[in-house]
C-alpha cells in the first residue's frame, strides 16, 4: 500500500526567534474564505461610520482683516501663500502653514472688487471701487520703502473684476465692458461688449487660453474670443449668474454659479443645455471653484455655507458651515486639491480640509493599503440603503434646514401642478420641458 | 531582448533631396506583439528560452476563483453599463489568472492512501498506517480508554489545535491533542449531552442535563444560560459568532456569543429536536425530523426556509460538506442519501446500510464518515469537488464501544471518534486541506496573533439577519426595488424620463428637407420599430404555448381537474 500523511514541519510555520516576523501563509481558494460578501458589506459599513466619526474638516481661521473679505486670489508657484482683498480696500497676503498676515496693503479707497495673481507669481493686480487697477509686488517693500504699487491705471468707470492670462502678459477687466490690456500699455487693447448692461465677472480659460467668459447683469454668459476680438455666443438663463469657473482638465467646460440657488456647468460646444444641474444651495450661490483635478468643484452661497459638488451629479457630496461663519462671498480650493478657503461676511478666512476625513500628513504603506481598500469597499456598496444613509448623514444648521424643508414643499406644489396640467390636457399640447432646459431662455451667436 | 534594429541603408552624407513627410512613411511592422513570439529570444550568449512565451495557467484553477456566473444571460442595458460591465469581466479574467498562478507558492500536498494490486483500501487497518507513516503522523493516532464517565462527544477547536470532549456522567476536558498537553480536566455533576468550542479555544459550551454553560479552558464556569434549556444539540456559526441549539421542547436558541443576547428562539413545532447540524457555506441550521424531513432555517425567519423530504423513517444523522453543495442524510430506514443543495435538492446517490448510521462528519476535502454502532465507515470522492462515491468505502475501523460523536479535525488528516469507551483518534489520509490561510485560522499562531485575529473577527461579525440560502444575495442588484423605484418616478413625474424620445428628422439640406421627405424618413423609423415588435411578440408567442402544452401529455384522468 502506498501512504502519505499530511504532516507539516513546524519549522516552516513557527518563527526562530522573538526578533523575527511571524509567517503568515496565505492561500486564496475561496472556500477558505466563506461570506466573504457579507464580511465585506460588514467591513463597508465600519468603513463608511469611521469616515464620519474621524469627519473633521475645520483646519483653522485666518484673523486679521477688519471688514468683510470680498476676494481671494491663489499664488501660482507657492501653496502656502494665498491673497485677499476686504471691503475697506485692504489686501492681506496669508501665510498658510503659519496662519498668519505676512503683509497688509491698504489697496484701494472702497471695496477691493477683484485680485489676480500674474502666472509667474511675482506680481499681482487688484481692482476697486476707486476705478483703478493696480499692480503691486508679490514680495514685500525693502527696509525703508514705502507699500507703492508698481503700475496704476486710472480708469473713466468702476471695475468689477478682473483675470490674467494664463501665459501671456495680458489681463482683462470687466466693469461696463470687457477690456482686455496688455500689461506695458495705460489703455485697453480691446474693448467687447454685448448688450449694454454691466459685467460682473470675467474669467480666462486655462485650457484654450484665448477664450475668455464673464457673467453680465442681464442675466446671460458671455463667451468671448481674445484673437478675435468677439463675443462668440451667448446664453441667457432665468436669473443673474455670479461668476463663473472653467474646467482646469476639459478644456470646454465651466460652471456658473446662479441666483437661482442652482449652479450650471456648461459645455462650451453646445450652450442649450446645461450638462448638469447642482441643486442643493437654499441661498444665492456666490462664487464656484473648481478643483485641479476637474472632478470636483467648491461652492459658496448666500446662506452660510460652502459645498462640495462631483462634477457629474447633481446632489453635494459635503457640506461645510459654522456657527460663526455668515455669508460666505469667496471660495478657492488650493492648488495641491487638499485644502479649501473660503472668505466670508465676517472678516475671516476659513481653512478646510477638501476629504472631510482624511488624514493629513505622511501615511506609511500600510496606512494607505487599508485606507485604499476602505475606499473601494466604500464604492462598492455604496447604494446599499443602510451605508448610503449613514454616509449621506450631515449636520445642517437649523436656518438650512428648514429652508430645505420649506423648498421642498414649493418645489413639490409646483410639480404637482405641471403634472396635472399635463395629464388633463389633450396630449401633446403641453410639451414636457427637461429640469435642465427649463432654466435656460435663449442661446445667441 | 530588443527586436534586431533596422540599418539605415541611405549614406548619411549624401544630399539627397528631402521628400515630403506624408509619402516617406516609416515601414513599422503590422503586428508587433506575434512576431516577438515567433522570433526565437536570442540573449547576448547565444542561449535560447527553451520555454518561450508567458507560462501557460491550468484552466480549472482559474476557473475556481471565478466569481461572474457567465451563463446567466443579463437584460438589455445601455451602452454605457454594458462597457462597464465588459471591463469588469475582463479584469476579472486577468485575476483569476494571478491568482491561479499563485496557487505554484502553495507548500503542502493532500495526504493519500493507495492500494496495490486492486486491494482494498478499506481492509487496510489502522495499525498498518501508523506503522507506514513517520513518527509525527503516528503519534497523532492514540486512543484514550476511559470507560468510567460514559459515551463521549468530542469536538475540535477551529484551528484544529485544540480538541474538547464531555462524558454523559459529567467528565469535560479540552487539550491541545498534538502535544499532549491538558488545559483542563473537570467534572460538572450533571450529564453533558454536547459539548462546541466557542470561536477559539479559550470558550466551551457545555449543553449540560438542564442549562447552557459557558467555561473558560481552564475549567471556570462563565457563564448559565437558563434561557436555553433542556439542549441537544450544539452548533457554533463561527462567522455570525452565533451559538444555536436545538432542544428536547422543540425549540432552535440562537445566542450570539459576543454580546450575550438570545437573537432568536425559533419553535420548530415538530417535536423533540435531536438532530442538527450547520451548512458552512451559507450558515442555515439544518434539522432532522421524526417524519423523515430535513428543514433549513434561518435566524431571520420564524419558518423554515426549505424542508426536504429525505426518508422514509425518522432522520437521524445531517452532514453538510464544507463548500455546502452536497448533504448527507441517514435515517431509520437503514439509508444513507446524499443530497444536492445548491441547484436541485434532489438526491444524487443512496445506498444501504446493514445497520443504519448514527452519526455523519465531512472532512475538509469531502471524505463523509458514518457511524454505524461501533463501526466507522468513510468513503471518499473522486477530488474536492465531487461528490463521495458510496459504492466502496475508502476506510473503516472497529472502534471499542458503541459511536456517540464524529469530528474532522480541521487542518490534520485525522477523524476524532467518541465513543462508549473513550476517545479515539483516526489517521485518515487525505481528509484534511493541506494548506491553510494564516489570516482565517492558523493552527500555528501565537498569543498575540490569536488576539488580532479576534478582534478583527469580532468587527467583521457578520449580523444574524443576513443568514440565507445564498451568501452572495448582497452583491445582486434588488431587481424588485429597482423596478418599484422606476415606477414612483414614472408617476411622480408624469413621463417616463428614460423612454426613447420620438424620432425627430434632421434637417437636411439640398431640398432633402421637404415636408414630404420628413414624413417619409419618420415613417421609415415608425415601421422597423413596429417590426421588432412584432418580431418579439411572435417569439414570447410559442413559449406561452409550451407552457400550456406541458400538462396535458399524459392520459387524461379524473384528476386532472385538481392540476393547476
Amino acid at each position: 500500500m502506498k501512504v502519505k500523511m499530511l504532516s507539516r514541519n513546524p519549522d516552516n510555520y513557527v518563527r526562530e526567534t522573538k526578533l523575527d516576523l511571524q509567517r503568515v501563509p496565505r492561500n486564496y481558494d475561496p472556500t477558505l474564505h466563506p461570506f466573504e460578501v457579507p464580511r465585506e458589506y460588514v467591513r463597508a459599513l465600519n468603513a463608511t461610520k469611521l469616515e464620519r466619526v474621524f469627519a473633521k474638516p475645520f483646519l483653522g481661521s485666518l484673523d486679521g482683516h477688519r471688514d468683510g473679505v470680498n476676494c481671494l486670489a491663489k499664488h501660482p508657484k507657492s501653496l502656502a501663500t494665498v491673497l485677499s482683498g476686504a471691503c475697506d480696500g485692504e489686501v492681506r497676503i496669508w501665510n498658510l502653514t503659519k496662519r498668519k498676515c505676512i503683509r497688509t496693503i491698504q489697496a484701494h479707497e472702497g471695496f477691493v472688487r477683484g485680485i489676480c495673481t500674474r502666472f509667474c507669481g511675482t506680481s499681482f493686480f487688484t481692482v476697486g471701487d476707486d476705478k483703478t487697477v493696480k499692480q503691486w509686488k508679490m514680495d514685500g517693500p525693502g527696509y525703508g520703502e514705502e507699500e507703492e504699487p508698481l503700475h496704476t491705471i486710472l480708469g473713466k468707470t468702476v471695475y468689477t473684476g478682473i483675470d490674467h492670462h494664463w501665459k501671456e502678459a495680458v489681463f482683462a477687466t470687466c466693469g461696463q465692458q470687457v477690456d482686455i490690456w496688455d500689461e506695458q500699455r495705460t489703455s485697453p487693447v480691446c474693448s467687447m461688449t454685448w448688450g449694454f448692461d454691466s459685467i460682473s465677472s470675467v474669467k480666462f480659460n486655462p485650457i484654450e487660453t484665448f477664450l475668455l467668459g464673464s457673467c453680465a447683469s442681464d442675466r446671460n454668459i458671455v463667451l468671448y474670443d481674445m484673437r478675435q476680438a468677439t463675443p462668440l455666443k451667448k446664453v441667457i438663463l432665468d436669473m443673474r449668474t455670479n461668476t463663473i469657473c472653467w474646467n482646469p482638465m476639459e478644456a470646454f467646460i465651466f460652471t456658473a454659479a446662479n441666483e437661482d440657488y442652482n449652479l450650471y456647468t456648461f459645455d462650451m460646444r453646445a450652450l442649450d443645455t446645461p450638462v448638469m444641474v447642482h441643486m442643493d444651495h437654499v441661498s444665492a450661490v456666490l462664487d464656484v471653484d473648481y478643483s485641479p483635478t476637474g472632478k470636483e468643484f467648491v461652492s459658496a452661497s448666500f446662506d452660510k455655507s460652502v459645498r462640495i459638488f462631483p462634477v457629474d451629479k447633481s446632489r453635494s457630496r459635503e457640506v461645510y458651515h459654522t456657527k460663526r461663519m455668515q455669508h460666505v462671498i469667496c471660495v478657492k480650493w488650493t492648488s495641491d486639491s487638499k485644502y479649501i478657503m473660503c472668505g466670508s461676511d465676517e472678516m475671516n478666512i476659513r481653512l478646510w480640509k477638501a476629504n472631510a476625513s482624511e488624514k493629513l500628513g505622511v501615511l506609511t504603506s500600510r496606512e494607505k493599503a487599508a485606507k485604499d481598500y476602505n475606499q473601494k469597499l466604500k464604492e462598492k456598496f455604496q447604494h446599499h440603503p443602510h451605508i448610503k444613509g449613514i454616509a449621506c448623514h450631515c449636520h445642517l444648521p437649523k436656518s438650512i434646514y428648514s429652508q430645505i424643508q420649506e423648498q421642498r414643499i414649493m418645489k413639490e406644489a409646483r410639480r404637482r401642478k405641471e403634472v396635472n396640467r399635463l395629464k388633463h390636457s389633450k396630449p401633446g399640447s403641453v410639451s414636457v420641458v427637461s429640469e435642465k432646459k427649463k432654466h435656460i431662455v435663449a442661446v445667441v451667436k | 531582448m530588443s527586436r534586431p534594429r533596422r540599418t539605415d541603408f541611405r549614406p548619411k552624407n549624401a544630399n539627397i533631396a528631402k521628400k515630403s513627410r506624408i509619402s516617406r512613411k516609416r515601414q513599422l511592422p503590422k503586428k508587433p506583439r506575434e512576431r516577438r513570439n515567433l522570433e526565437p529570444q536570442r540573449s547576448v550568449s547565444g542561449a535560447q528560452d527553451p520555454f518561450p512565451g508567458p507560462a501557460p495557467v491550468p484552466v480549472e484553477v482559474a476557473r475556481k476563483f471565478r466569481r461572474i456566473d457567465k451563463s446567466k444571460k443579463l437584460p438589455h442595458s445601455k451602452s454605457k453599463t454594458r462597457s462597464r460591465l465588459e471591463v469588469a469581466e475582463a479584469e476579472e479574467e486577468e485575476i483569476s489568472i494571478k491568482a491561479a498562478r499563485s496557487e505554484l507558492l502553495l507548500a503542502e500536498e493532500p495526504g493519500f492512501l493507495e492500494g496495490e494490486d486492486g486491494e482494498d483500501t478499506a481492509k487496510i487497518r489502522q495499525a498498518d498506517i501508523v506503522e507506514a507513516v513517520d513518527i509525527a503522523s503516528a503519534a497523532k493516532h492514540f486512543d484514550l480508554n476511559l470507560r468510567q464517565f460514559g459515551p463521549y462527544r468530542l469536538n475540535y477547536s477551529p484551528t484544529g489545535r485544540h480538541l474538547a470532549f464531555g462524558g454523559r456522567r459529567g467528565h469535560v476536558a479540552t487539550l491541545d491533542w498534538v502535544t499532549k498537553r491538558l488545559m483542563c480536566e473537570i467534572n460538572v455533576m450533571e450529564a453533558v449531552r454536547d459539548i462546541r468550542f466557542l470561536h477559539s479555544e479559550a470558550l466551551l459550551a457545555v449543553a449540560q442535563n438542564r442549562w447552557l454553560h459557558i467555561y473558560d479552558n481552564q475549567g471556570i464556569e462563565l457563564h448559565c444560560i437558563r434561557r436555553c434549556d433542556r439542549v441537544t444539540r450544539l452548533e457554533f456559526l463561527p462567522f455570525h459568532f452565533l451559538l444555536a441549539t436545538a432542544s428536547e421542547t422543540g425549540f432552535l436558541t440562537y445566542l450570539d456569543v459576543s454580546v450575550g443576547k438570545i437573537m432568536a428562539a425559533l419553535n420548530a413545532r415538530a417535536g423533540r429536536l435531536d438532530v442538527m447540524t450547520k451548512n458552512p457555506y451559507n450558515a442555515v441550521i439544518h434539522l432532522g425530523h421524526s417524519n423523515g424531513t430535513v428543514s433549513l432555517w434561518s435566524p431571520a425567519m420564524k419558518e423554515p426556509l426549505a424542508k426536504i423530504l429525505c426518508h422514509r423513517g425518522g432522520v437521524r444523522a445531517v452532514a453538510v460538506d464544507s463548500t455546502g453543495t452536497y448533504m448527507a442524510t441517514s435515517g431509520l430506514d437503514h439509508q444513507l442519501k446524499i443530497f444536492d443543495l445548491r441547484g436541485t435538492f434532489q438526491p444524487l446517490g443512496a445506498r444501504t446500510l446493514p445497520q443504519g448510521a448514527g452519526h455523519l462528519a465531512f472532512s475538509q476535502r469531502g471524505l463523509l464518515a458514518a457511524g454505524m454502532g461501533d463501526v466507522v465507515n468513510i468513503w471518499a470522492g473522486q477530488g474536492k469537488a465531487s461528490p463521495p462515491s458510496l459504492e466502496q468505502p475508502y476506510l473503516t475501523h472497529r472502534l471499542s464501544g458503541h459511536v456517540h460523536g464524529l469530528h474532522f479535525c480541521p487542518f490534520e488528516d485525522v477523524l476524532g471518534v467518541g465513543h462508549n469507551g473513550g476517545i479515539t483518534s483516526m489517521l485518515v489520509p487525505g481528509a484534511a486541506e493541506p494548506n491553510f490561510d494564516g489570516l482565517e485560522s492558523n493552527p500555528y499562531r501565537s498569543q498575540k496573533q490569536r488576539q488580532e485575529w479576534e478582534v478583527k473577527a469580532l468587527l467583521e461579525k457578520v449580523p444574524a439577519e443576513l443568514i440565507c440560502l445564498d451568501p452572495r444575495a448582497l452583491a445582486e442588484v434588488d431587481v424588485i426595488s429597482l423596478e418599484q423605484e422606476k415606477k414612483e418616478r414614472i408617476e411622480r413625474l408624469g413621463y417616463d424620463p428614460e423612454a426613447k424620445a420620438p424620432f425627430q428628422p434632421k434637417p437636411k439640406q439640398k431640398g432633402r428637407s421637404s415636408t414630404a421627405s420628413l414624413v417619409k424618413r419618420k415613417r421609415k423609423v415608425m415601421d422597423e420599430e413596429h417590426r421588432d415588435k412584432v418580431r418579439q411578440s411572435l417569439e414570447q408567442q410559442p413559449q406561452k404555448q409550451e407552457k400550456k402544452a406541458k400538462p396535458l401529455r399524459a392520459r387524461p384522468s379524473a384528476l386532472d381537474r385538481f392540476v393547476r
